[in-house]
């Protein structure tokens, strides 16, 4: 056994301080009618070259990212990874520690979610940040409880046809034993209609949820909406996505109470969807509200600035039944990667990888509805996603098509937007080239041959 | 005021009631007990102006560290002030329970609850055995 | 070797101007900001991070990491949280690009090796808990908890019967009435008898026909085998409840003992979650990531999140074979990939939907994977057996000074107590804690399980030697020994001593500011 490694003279003479005669007698305790009379039904142990063998044959039977032009988003995207990212989260000082309980011990993690919640506090344009969630759909049911809670109003949550499918899904999941209803506003526009999202909201609604690009990459009039739940005395949640913010208005600018994010895309891979990193701000009045580990500054007996796990009885090893959310730990290591990788592109780095985003984006939009076959199915600015619509109704035959060429070129929305069967979501980040676009375009207009190898 | 004088929940909870234009008005707060046991407090959860409350049943939180308290209503009522001043200044508590340490005043609905309360001797005494 | 200049805030190292990242030249004609978004869109200037150059980066944050204690640096015996070995193999594995690289929607024919490592983990999980359906989904231990109590719920209203209370002994971790909480549920808690061992008297007063389920951690917070499982089990099941088993301590009982088995004849526990950063020797992460996957029976199956990975023969077996020449890995495997195909079945009808975006947390399953193929059936087995011998030697070493007032014998942890030494020298858990940082050790467990006082749980694993135990119990013994003042000002050694929580906590500073 490759871990273990007490000789079994070593065992023998634990056996024999211990009391006991046996391995099996140390499972006394376990009723005999309780305990396994078989080996478990697995495959044999392998060595660490089978073993190396075995997965990178799983692994070559996958097509990654750089095998492929990936144009696929919808909550995950391929943004560059530096490899400072790597190089730190590599520290197995990091990634074999824990929680933070002992301060002491552990003043390295600490200090890294102080600068990580400064951080995401200065991007989102929120007073508080948490050390982080599970992903971002988890942390924005979370924050549905949250508002819950904090506005005392439990009759319902008004969340906009245009987030994600699979953070509404969640936050219906999170709600479906609890009194307070979700309520769907259409999005037919591919972005929120005031009228419509005003009319559903009454003064039993908690929040107002709201994804800033929305998951069709069109930005929302994010003061409109923070108005309208304002007006009614209810929070508004964003969910943003982190790279957009090198450019574009933060939540808290237009008046966000709970700002949430999936944060992989700040130097985590996709990672086929994770794990990921939950992203939640608040404002400083909801801090007691939140979910989550949060770490704080202080000074030691000397006198010496450091940091330490704080506000803690918000949770559940305290507060049990009444704590603000089950959640035990955060996702540190992925914490870390986005203060390092925060760290490394700067403010202006972020500008700059935004922008490439945009106008990569843009240019990808633009080439493609210069062919008739292709339009945009909505009006509203983008950012770094937007929705084709295919004239000719054949998307999964123009995927293919493209796959075949090399090129993962979209996500299909008939399967959660019926309506929307005939267009598919095409995303771009800073990594794509503009022959990689062009391939994308020609790839899908049958024009030219492939160039890049079939997926 | 002369704690003395006050009344007293069994949840550590102190008591002084005033009529004022013929209702009558239970100021309370936390016993020096209390106060004591739950060392170094960091926070209070005031409850809105306005709150209904029930006899025996907790409208408001004080934290230490690492443990959460209830503070128990004594009576039915509604809250009508609360002590703005404490969140900034938990120290007072510790300093001046019966006096500036008041936490809140609540408008009696129902004056049930008062009989359940204890005078100074006899929560001295449960005091006393809470100790041991 | 360690740099002892203070370690400043990332914050105070910024000089504007100074830049670490150089993005590409935009090669597709660009458009002013102004044309392409409407004004009240745009922030007036870029976030305020801070500004700094590479190296500055590097050094900053390799000198903060040498400010933990971790595994891989120290003996970590943190009861509760299975700190053993995380395998340097495993970490290759998950960082290859044809894992770590891919979308979560790319089509299925492009994911076939990612889907297979899945599927076979589902099936595995099962075969260690004996039961018969697996969601990979959720993200950490306390979500496996949340996930199966809606799974829970969904069953009870689907059967039409209204139940709406959780029971959970007083010596579980506070996730568990946490979760039941979150999932619409009362918790009521259970009283556990001085052996540490469920009341069943105040179980048979809380049992009634409104209770949905009995939450369980076995082995136990205190390291101990429940001896009335079967009773337990059979208790709630005739009441029509469910069994939850909260699968922290599988580590105890891989092999040995499986949760579904608990009621001979009559199936046991109905659900259970894993935490594979735990017991498979994923990374803490320094608090995460983790995963929570969880089992079920064959009757809480349809409600489950989706999707799940399905898998189906292949028609044509022929190609498979042709494929079979290229894959020179052919051992004859249960699994052969080239013989399924495999894909993600989202038609559950009665599915609680899902309670996270995208598949789960595949990584640490990918560890997970590598961790249970590294072993095999019989090399599960020994980790039990060792986590178990470990325990029970050290808890042997250690009882003579350090009384462990629940069980002579215990599985994979004990819970120590100092309330002898507090009332005797005035010293405290946390003092020997805080005192085992200065010797090179990181701490237990200390305050928990609360039903013991000054509580020290203490959970060695099987990847430690017996000269480290060794080691480690003669330090322990030493600081028993140690003047009381010494220990309430420990540690000494470290870079802070005793942080003020109850200013950090009076009033919280939470983000960096200049002043």
């Amino acid at each position: 056994m490759p871990y273990l490694y007490n000789t079994p003279e070593d065992q023998q003479a634990m056996l024999e301080a211990i009391g006991v005669e046996s391995m099996d007698e140390l499972f006394d305790p376990i009723p005999a009618e309780l305990q396994l009379d078989r080996p478990l039904d697995l495959p044999p142990a392998m060595s660490e070259m089978e073993l190396d063998k075995h997965l990178s044959t799983l692994a070559a039977k996958n097509r990654h990212a750089g095998q492929v032009v990936c144009f696929l988003g919808g909550g995950c995207y391929d943004h560059f990874v530096p490899a400072v990212v790597d190089a730190v989260a590599s520290r197995s000082e990091f990634y074999t520690s824990y929680t933070p309980y002992q301060a002491e011990a552990s003043q390295g993690n600490l200090q890294v979610v102080f600068e990580y919640q400064s951080m995401i506090s200065r991007l989102s344009g929120m007073d508080v940040s948490n050390a982080s969630l599970y992903d971002g759909a988890s942390a924005a049911a979370e924050a549905v409880l949250m508002a819950i809670t904090a506005t005392r109003r439990h009759g319902k949550i008004v969340v906009a046809g245009s987030v994600h499918p699979e953070y509404r899904t969640t936050i219906a999941t999170y709600l479906e034993n609890l009194e307070t209803d979700l309520v769907t506003v259409d999005t037919p526009g591919g972005v929120i209609d005031p009228d419509l999202l005003a009319a559903a909201i009454d003064d039993t609604t908690a929040a107002v949820v709201l994804q800033q690009p929305n998951f069709f990459g069109c930005l929302e009039d994010g003061h409109r909406v923070a108005q309208i739940a304002k007006d009614a005395g209810a929070l508004l949640i964003t969910a943003f996505d982190p790279i957009s913010l090198g450019i574009l208005a933060r939540p808290g600018d237009y008046g966000t109470n709970i700002a949430v994010a999936e944060g992989h895309s700040l130097g985590t891979p996709m990672s086929y969807g994770g794990p990921f990193l939950g992203i939640m701000a608040c404002d400083q009045n909801l801090v007691r509200r939140m979910p989550g580990r949060i770490a704080g500054h202080t000074v030691d007996r000397h006198g010496n600035p450091c940091y330490v796990l704080t506000m803690q009885t918000r949770e559940q090893h305290i507060r049990r039944e009444k704590a603000t959310s089950n959640v035990c730990t955060n996702q540190g290591l992925f914490a870390l990667r986005a203060t390092v990788y925060l760290a490394q592109l700067g403010p202006q780095g972020l500008r700059e990888t935004a922008n490439l985003c945009l106008q990569k984006s843009l240019y990808a939009a633009e080439q493609l509805v210069a062919h008739d076959r292709f339009s945009l199915a909505f009006e509203a600015p983008t950012f770094k996603e937007f929705v084709i619509r295919d004239a000719e109704n054949d998307v999964e035959g123009l995927l293919k098509t493209a796959q075949q060429n090399g090129i993962l070129a979209g996500v299909p929305l008939g399967q959660w937007y019926p309506e929307l069967a005939d267009c598919f979501l095409v995303a771009v980040t800073e990594k794509r080239t503009k022959d990689e676009i062009d391939s994308l375009v020609s790839s899908l207009t049958n024009s030219s041959t492939p160039v890049h190898a079939p997926v | 005021m002369n704690p003395e004088q006050l009344l007293f929940a069994k949840t550590h909870e102190w008591i002084a009631v005033a009529e004022e234009d013929g209702t009558k008005i239970a100021t309370l707060g936390l016993s020096a007990f209390a106060i004591e046991a739950l060392t170094d407090l960091v926070y209070i959860d005031l409850p809105a102006v306005g709150r209904k409350v029930e006899a025996e049943q907790p409208f408001c939180e004080v934290e230490s560290v690492k443990a959460v308290s209830d503070i128990y209503a004594p009576v039915e009522g509604e809250v009508i002030a609360v002590n703005d001043a404490l969140p900034n200044a938990l120290e007072t508590l510790g300093d001046d329970p019966y006096d500036a340490g008041w936490i809140a005043k609540i408008k009696i609905t129902d004056e049930a609850g008062l009989n359940n309360l204890l005078d100074h001797a006899a929560y001295q005494k449960q005091c006393n055995e809470e100790a041991h | 070797m360690r740099n002892t200049q203070d370690t400043q805030s990332i914050f105070e190292l910024s000089k504007p101007g100074r830049r670490a990242a150089r993005l590409p030249e935009c090669d597709v004609p660009e458009c002013s900001l102004r044309e392409l978004l409407p004004a009240k869109m745009v922030a007036d200037a870029p976030p305020a991070l801070p500004e700094l150059s590479e190296p500055a980066i590097v050094r900053h944050f390799v000198n903060l990491s040498t400010l933990n204690m971790s595994v891989d640096t120290h003996f970590y015996p943190l009861g509760s949280c299975t700190m053993k070995y995380n395998p340097k193999r495993n970490e290759r594995a998950a960082a290859m690009p044809g894992f770590a690289d891919l979308h979560p929607y790319q089509p299925e024919d492009t994911l076939q090796g990612m889907l297979q490592m899945l599927y076979e983990m589902q099936e595995t999980l099962q075969e260690i808990s004996g039961l018969d359906a697996c969601s990979l989904q959720p993200a950490a231990g306390a979500h496996g908890e949340l996930t199966a109590l809606l799974v829970a719920a969904a069953y009870f209203r689907d059967i039409g019967e209204v139940r709406t209370k959780v029971l959970v002994p007083d010596n579980a971790h506070g996730t568990n009435p946490a979760s039941a909480a979150m999932a619409g549920f009362e918790s009521v808690t259970v009283k556990t008898t001085v052996d540490g061992f469920v009341d069943l008297s105040d179980l048979a007063a809380k049992l009634d026909d409104q209770v949905a389920v009995f939450m369980i951690t076995n082995p136990s917070t205190l390291g101990l085998f429940e001896p009335n499982m079967r009773t337990v089990a059979d208790e709630v099941h005739a009441h029509g409840g469910l069994i939850y088993l909260d699968g922290a301590n599988m580590n105890a009982i891989l092999g040995i003992t499986r949760p579904g088995d608990w009621s001979p004849g009559k199936g046991g526990a109905d659900m259970q979650h894993y935490n594979p950063h735990k017991t498979f020797s994923g990374p803490h992460g320094g608090g995460g990531p983790g995963a929570g996957p969880i089992c079920v029976t064959k009757k809480l199956a349809p409600y489950l999140p989706v999707p799940v990975v399905v898998r189906e023969a292949r028609v044509a077996r022929r190609e498979a074979l042709e494929n079979d020449v290229k894959d020179n890995n052919s051992r004859p495997a249960p699994h052969d990939s080239q013989l399924f195909r495999y894909s993600l079945d989202f038609d559950q009808p009665k599915t609680i939907g899902r309670v996270r975006a995208f598949f789960g947390n595949v990584g640490v399953l990918l560890r997970a994977y590598a961790y249970i193929r590294t072993h095999g059936p019989d090399g599960l087995r020994r980790v039990s057996e060792n986590a178990v011998l470990n325990a029970n030697y050290l808890l042997s070493r250690v009882a003579h000074f350090l009384p462990v007032p629940q069980g002579r014998r215990c599985m994979h942890e004990f819970v120590a107590s100092a309330s002898q030494l507090k009332r005797d020298k005035n010293i405290a858990a946390m003092d020997i804690a805080k005192r085992l940082l200065d010797y090179g050790y990181h701490a237990p467990t200390v305050y928990f399980p609360l039903t013991v006082p000054e509580a020290m749980m203490i959970e060695p694993t099987e990847s430690e030697s017996k000269e480290t135990l060794d080691a480690f119990t003669e330090v322990l013994f030493r600081i028993t020994e140690e003047d009381a003042d010494l220990l309430h000002d420990a540690p000494h050694t470290t870079a802070v001593s005793r942080p003020d929580e109850v200013r950090a906590a009076r009033q919280p500073v939470l983000t960096y500011s200049a002043e």
